[in-house]
């Protein structure tokens, strides 16, 4: 039995991989007291092994995270295009023809300095705004007037830069609502408890708990989701945004307030959600994460692209160097 | 979070360790040991119960029983204000939408079969050429009823459910106050001030003694009057909507309801629908007050206008709130102690041999009402049995697992 | 108002009319009367959209502030040595205005303190353990109940039943509504240009203090941004009490001159429709913006005269509450739009 820090995060400097670490048994030990509230309840854990034994196994709980896996083949195509998109507020231009792919199957990295337009386009992806002009095409169709949870059902999935959970929910419920996304049930087949409801009920709480093992929250998966610490809060958006099962996972500064360790094994997760089939989009100011985990970076100034390529071709890009980085990558680690 | 959690009461760490604190304390206790009975188990301790609190006016204990007014038609006014409780519980306590109106939807629910079996509405149905029969008259239009209020629902869910929740509160009471003046001015139909009187009831159990059945208003003597046996059918329909909404509670639509109370924009953004959720939890909690309505016509057999002022939308919240928002138990018994108080000092000249004037205490429940509000937003703004909500259907033993993790580690 | 309605002559056929005839005939008589009542709205709507805009709180107990800046005018009358009479005393115009602005004091002194009260004894528990809104709402509410039934039961104990209780007070008629000119087909009265004077006095007043002075300042940054406004050295609970009494004020100034329109309607439960319909104004004009409350006032007490004599007086709540809803149908924030920050604009 390995002593797994239930800080979460803080854990990946002695595993690499810790959310692959279904075999230990998560034990509460001291915890931090980073939790909201001041550590005013006590954690509990679950043994999800002796619950869901077959979540002890990675492959199955990687199986069960990426159901659509099977359809992602066609790696390398653009899933979604931003073409010449325009957003003014007022007289602001926020964002000025930003024009840019994201293909199946990469991270794809999008940077800028504070202000530059980042979440302004994140936002206009996830259908948060509208483009005052210009076309956010999805899949080949364009967003258009759908509404926020279409957008969702479209498979674009996002997390927030300033945690939004359900905080008195608890992790697994929280995860369920997700996975809701793709459910059909209304109010006459929950009343009546139709065969399709239990159906999705088993389903959709099976993958959350799958989901919560892959993100390595699954111990926590009883307690309210204002009770886990920061880190295992972040990790829980990226299960509950996984759990809508999107074609396109958005993740809006993921790594904001941690340390460098705990980087490292958001890094690890990043990558492994690809590999299990998603498309990422990286939304990140510190330099040195996107270089590490990105396969293709944008960069956004003014709300210009003014750059589009590698982590190499980007890094070493005059203008981004000038606009962004201006003194050596280090210092904005 | 009132309770301390570092010192657990009842001394033993694993108790401290259990799933789903932070309170600990009795009522913990009881809701932990629940909560591992599993289902059929939970029905069988649980029916005893309910049966208890059944027959509460017919034992007519003396420490509950109420002097000034008959403790069965105090029960009765119980089981109307419970089902209330529970439906705007899924508007307010589940979904966080503030209704203020809630009072007409009661009253749609009490005027629709006032309209359809009143001999003074010009709509009446159960005379001659009607198509309601005079025996099951009240038994028919109770599904009318609720569909038209469902119906009432949804027009004022569907304009004003797209607004922020300060708005709606506003909006919400403009309606409770706007159905009172219709009803107080449609005259050819409501009978206005007058009201609308002979509602019909259930016409069962008739015998000698009680000519019109047992639901008339007409049996009021004895232990046995019209008020317990109302009493009984609310408790019925109170049954078979506590598992109506227990199902949706554990379904996507409950937890789609208490995502958009929790933050509706990142409920929206994970893909729920969220004014199509909004719009039938406003559906669902006006159906059940329309039901309460019907039971409130049936057995008062009038309804007028002063019934359903504003001031009783805000009584209703009140129960909602002191009992725990979110919490059906919890809002039953705040329905209870709205009620079931100032009926209890009524008429009491003492209270455990002190001498009081418990009719003027009565006469004072608005005031104790107020401070208590008060007191109790300062100090248990959770309500008296705060909320534990459970949604989802299966995923108990992740809960029981968590528990007995939590034993172990404790041990 | 409610009086009125249960009085109200019930319309034989059909339902609901629909008299334009009588709207187009009276069309400046019920402005004139319209702008009265829209005045007392008005000045009850600022307390609603002041508190509001600083702690994104419905006062739900304002309308018991008014209640009781009326019942403190007329106490204050009473303690001059007037008795409740259907009478008119004749004492001049000056010592008429003389007797007013001392009422006046009274009536804003009363309604002040309690609104200041209510903020201390309510609110400010509340703030200190940073609770949900919804329990805010609910001690409102609870205030609401307490300061009613104070007037109710406890008053008239405490004044030997010359004032409070059940039924309402007798009035005391300081001024009797004598035409004063005609302008274009409306009778001005005396005390239509009391109230209307009056109140554009004190929302003139009021403007200027929000938007020109210091106080007025840190209102609208606690408005706006309480963090930052804190930051820079703005007391956010100074403020808070301010914002209180400013309301609280302007209820009592609006007690009277309600009072002066409907000398009978100083009753405990006389606080209730009328707070709600201040409520609706403040919302219908964008609450949180001194402006708007102001506009949607007297926009609200317009709207509801023309349609009690478009569809008949047991209507006029109706009105009110359908005006309401159909702005926000087009307008979700209101007329002028939400924030008192930028109530300068």
């Amino acid at each position: 039995m390995t002593s797994h820090d239930p800080g979460g995060i803080g854990a990946g400097a002695e595993h690499d991989e810790p959310y692959r670490d279904t075999e230990t048994n998560f034990d509460t030990g001291p915890r931090e007291t980073d939790m909201p509230g001041g550590g005013l309840d006590e954690p509990v854990s679950v043994d999800v092994a002796d619950v869901h034994p077959e979540l002890a196994d990675p492959d199955v709980v990687a199986e069960m995270v990426a159901p659509t896996r099977a359809v992602q083949a066609d790696v390398g195509e653009p899933i979604l295009r931003m073409q010449d998109v325009t957003l003014t507020f007022g007289g602001l231009t926020a964002l000025d023809s930003v024009t840019f792919d994201i293909r199946r199957g990469e991270i794809l990295g999008l940077i800028g300095p504070n202000g530059a337009g980042k979440t302004t386009c994140f936002n206009a992806m996830t259908g948060v705004y509208r483009p005052t002009s210009g076309n956010v095409l999805f899949d080949g169709a364009a967003l258009g007037n759908r509404k926020r949870h279409q957008i969702t059902q479209l498979g674009i999935a996002r997390t927030f830069q300033n945690i939004r959970l359900f905080s008195e929910m608890t992790a697994l419920e929280n995860v369920v609502v997700g996975t809701d996304a793709r459910h059909r049930t209304s109010v006459p087949g929950a009343l009546l408890r139709s065969r399709r409801h239990r159906h999705e009920e088993r389903e959709g709480m099976d993958r959350a708990m799958a989901l919560l093992e892959f993100v390595g929250v699954g111990a926590r998966a009883t307690d309210k989701a204002r009770n886990l610490s920061y880190g295992e809060q972040r990790r829980l958006e990226i299960a509950r945004a996984l759990a809508t099962e999107p074609k396109l996972l958005c993740l809006d500064e993921p790594a904001a307030g941690f340390n460098p360790a705990e980087k490292e094994s958001l890094m690890e997760l990043i990558r492994h959600i690809r590999d299990d089939g998603y498309t990422v989009l990286l939304i990140e100011h510190d330099m040195r994460l996107v270089r590490g985990v990105t396969d293709r970076i944008v960069v956004l100034e003014f709300g210009r692209v003014i750059a589009d390529g590698t982590p190499e071709q980007v890094t070493t890009n005059p203008a981004v160097i000038a606009a962004y980085l201006g003194v050596p990558d280090d210092a904005t680690a | 979070m009132s309770e301390t959690r570092t010192t657990p009461p009842t001394g033993t760490p694993a108790s401290s360790k259990v799933a789903d604190r932070p309170h600990g304390g009795l009522g913990d206790t009881l809701r932990l040991w629940w909560d591992a009975l599993a289902r059929p188990t939970q029905w069988l301790v649980g029916s005893p119960f309910i049966v208890f609190i059944a027959l509460l006016p017919v034992l007519n204990l003396p420490v509950l029983t109420t002097v000034g007014t008959n403790f069965g038609a105090v029960m009765a006014q119980f089981g109307m204000y419970a089902l209330i409780a529970i439906g705007l519980n899924v508007v307010v306590g589940q979904a966080g939408l503030l209704d203020l109106g809630y009072v007409g939807f009661y009253a749609v629910g009490a005027y629709t079969v006032a309209i359809l079996t009143s001999p003074s509405s010009p709509w009446n149905q159960t005379g001659d050429g009607g198509w309601l029969s005079r025996d099951w008259a009240w038994l028919a239009a109770l599904p009318i009823a609720v569909a038209i209020t469902a119906m009432s629902g949804l027009i004022l869910g569907s304009p004003t459910l797209r607004l922020r929740g300060d708005y709606l509160a506003i909006v919400t009471l403009g309606f409770g106050e706007i159905v009172r003046l219709l009803a107080d001015n449609l005259d050819e139909v409501t009978g206005g001030g007058r009201g609308l009187s002979q509602v019909a009831y259930p016409r069962i159990g008739i015998s000698e003694e009680n000519t019109n059945g047992v639901f008339s208003a007409g049996a009021s003597s004895g232990t046995l009057n019209s008020g317990v046996w109302w009493y009984w059918l609310s408790i019925v329909l109170i049954l078979i909507t506590l598992v109506a909404v227990g199902n949706l509670e554990r379904s996507r639509v409950g937890r789609s309801w208490v995502a958009i109370r929790e933050d509706e924009d990142a409920a929206e953004i994970m893909g729920v629908p969220t004014f199509r959720f909004k719009l039938w939890a406003f559906v669902i909690g006006a159906s059940i007050g329309g039901v309460s309505g019907a039971l409130y016509a049936g057995q008062v057999q009038f309804v007028n206008p002063t019934n359903f002022n504003v001031i009783n939308s805000v009584l209703f919240l009140c129960a909602v709130v002191l009992g725990g928002q979110g919490n059906k138990l919890g809002v039953i018994l705040g329905a209870f102690l709205i009620v079931y108080l100032p009926n209890f000092f009524l008429g009491r000249t003492e209270l455990l041999g002190i001498p009081i004037n418990g009719t003027e205490i009565a006469e004072f429940r608005y005031l104790f009402f107020g401070i208590a509000l008060m007191v109790l937003m300062v100090f248990r703004p959770q309500g008296l049995i705060p909320v534990r909500q459970k949604l989802l259907a299966y995923g108990r033993e992740i809960y029981l697992a968590a528990r007995r993790t939590a034993r172990k580690d404790a041990a | 108002m409610t009086g009125e309605l249960i009085h109200a002559l019930t319309v034989a056929d059909p339902l609901v009319g629909f008299d334009t005839a009588a709207l187009v005939d009276n069309f400046w008589a019920l402005t004139v009367d319209g702008l009265t009542y829209g005045s007392v709205y008005a000045l009850v709507a600022v307390g609603y959209t002041l508190v509001y805009g600083v702690l994104r709180l419905i006062n739900f107990a304002h309308s018991e502030v008014f209640m009781l800046g009326m019942f403190g005018q007329y106490a204050v009358l009473m303690m001059l040595g007037f008795a409740p009479s259907g009478n008119a005393y004749n004492l001049g115009v000056t010592m008429t205005v003389v007797y007013l602005a001392i009422a006046l004091v009274g009536g804003m002194a009363v309604s002040g303190g309690v609104a200041v009260g209510l903020e201390r004894v309510a609110y400010r528990p509340l703030r200190k353990r940073g609770a949900q809104p919804l329990a805010f709402l609910i001690t409102a509410i609870g205030a609401s109940f307490v300061l009613q039934e104070f007037v109710h039961f406890i008053l008239p104990r405490l004044t030997g039943d010359r004032l409070g209780g059940v039924n309402a007070q007798q009035p005391i008629r300081l001024v009797v509504p004598e035409t004063q000119f005609t302008l274009f087909t409306a009778n001005i009265t005396n005390v239509t240009i009391i109230i209307i004077l009056s109140a554009l006095i004190l929302a003139l007043a009021t403007d200027m203090f929000i938007n020109r002075t210091k106080f007025g300042r840190g209102i609208r940054a606690v408005a706006q941004d309480p963090v930052t406004a804190t930051l820079m050295g703005v007391s956010r609970e100074r403020i808070i009490v301010l914002t209180f009494l400013i309301g609280g004020l302007l209820a009592g100034a609006a007690a009277l001159l309600y009072t002066l329109r409907v000398p009978n309607g100083i009753i405990y439960s006389g606080g209730f429709i009328l707070g709600i319909k201040a409520f609706c104004a403040a919302v219908l004009g964008g609450i949180g913006n001194l402006r708007g409350a102001l506009l949607g006032g007297l926009l609200l007490g317009v709207m509801e005269n023309y349609g009690q004599v478009l569809f008949g007086t047991e209507w006029r709540d109706v009105v009110a509450f359908v005006l309401l809803i159909a702005v926000l149908m087009v307008r979700p924030t209101g007329i002028l739009g939400e924030s008192l920050a930028r109530s300068r604009a």
